[in-house]
């Protein structure tokens, strides 16, 4: 089995407002020195090996697990698991 | 005419969908399972608001991959009225058959009230009964209405008349005020507030009724007539 680690998040140019709070919130905190919050999505795969995993997760972000008209992903695949 | 309301696992506001068509319009009009892939039935495909799949990932992002929705696909290609009220608004951006997509409301607040809406497009399906820019109220309830789409699209969206109903004092940070477009032929009409609740002055408001009698008088106009 492999692992896959999704991350997605909101594209540049693209008002987060709950990123938008939270930096509010840091530097209500006089944490000043952070100067953009972006709030994502994690997801974690587990997959049966597959000699395409790549062009299949690739698949799965764009038809479902991201929206590609505000979201980009990138994704991290694992050494294989222990079976 | 018959239309159909896509009762989806979290949908919530189907019955009030029902009841409008129903006990207002008197027109044929069933609940129709996620599961089924056959629309051929019915003339009017209605996608009722809640939170269909609980809203997990993404608002409407789940149920747009149902049975249900690939024959709304084929329903709305083949012309026949297509109305989406809030989390059916968020199927039709998922499913791709109108452009854009939804984020948060900019305060991160669920709103539920009434709100003015004006009509920027009385020249639809949908707002034949109503005069071009006239001010109308319609409720809405939701905490992800905030409408995005990128500069292209609404340049298109604003050449071809889609954008059919605007907020008049923005409540949830949606790009150009927008609350509610069609599709390029103006078959498919998406929006986030719900018309359903606003059909009796009981209510509030009874401007929504003239958004469902607009699509009975476009459909008889278009197909019983002639035929």
């Amino acid at each position: 089995m492999v692992k896959v680690k999704v991350f997605v998040t909101l594209k540049e140019g693209v008002l987060d407002p709950q990123g938008k709070a939270v930096k509010g919130a840091l530097h209500s905190m006089d944490y000043f020195e952070v100067s953009d919050v972006t709030i994502g999505k994690y997801m974690e795969l587990t997959l049966e090996e597959n000699v395409n995993i790549k062009e299949r997760v690739q698949e799965m972000c764009e038809k479902l697990l991201a929206n590609p008209v505000i979201e980009e992903y990138h994704y991290e695949i694992e050494e294989a698991l222990q079976r | 005419m018959k239309f159909a309301v896509i009762v989806f696992p979290g949908s919530n506001c189907d019955v009030d969908m029902y009841e409008a068509i129903r006990e207002v319009l008197d027109e044929e009009v069933h609940y129709v399972p996620y599961t089924e892939s056959d629309l051929s039935y019915y003339d009017g495909i209605l996608l009722p608001g809640g939170f269909s799949y609980g809203d997990y990932l993404r608002s409407g992002a789940i149920a747009s991959f149902s049975p249900a929705m690939r024959a709304v696909k084929q329903a709305a290609a083949e012309g026949k009225a297509v109305l989406g009220i809030c989390n059916g608004f968020q199927m039709l951006l998922e499913s791709g058959i109108l452009p854009g997509a939804m984020k948060r409301n900019e305060k991160l607040k669920f709103m539920c009230r009434q709100v003015e809406l004006e009509v920027v497009n009385n020249e639809t399906m949908f707002t034949s009964l109503y005069a071009d820019g006239e001010k109308i109220n319609i409720p809405i309830a939701h905490g992800e209405g905030n409408y995005e789409c990128d500069e292209l699209t609404l340049q298109r969206l604003m050449e071809n008349k889609q954008i059919v109903f605007r907020y008049t004092n923005n409540p949830n940070g949606s790009v150009a005020s927008i609350a509610g477009i069609t599709n390029e032929i103006g078959n498919v009409l998406g929006m986030m507030p719900h018309p359903e609740r606003a059909v009796n002055d009981l209510l509030g408001s009874a401007d929504g009724i003239r958004l469902f009698k607009s699509i009975v008088k476009s459909w008889r106009e278009n197909y019983v007539v002639t035929s």
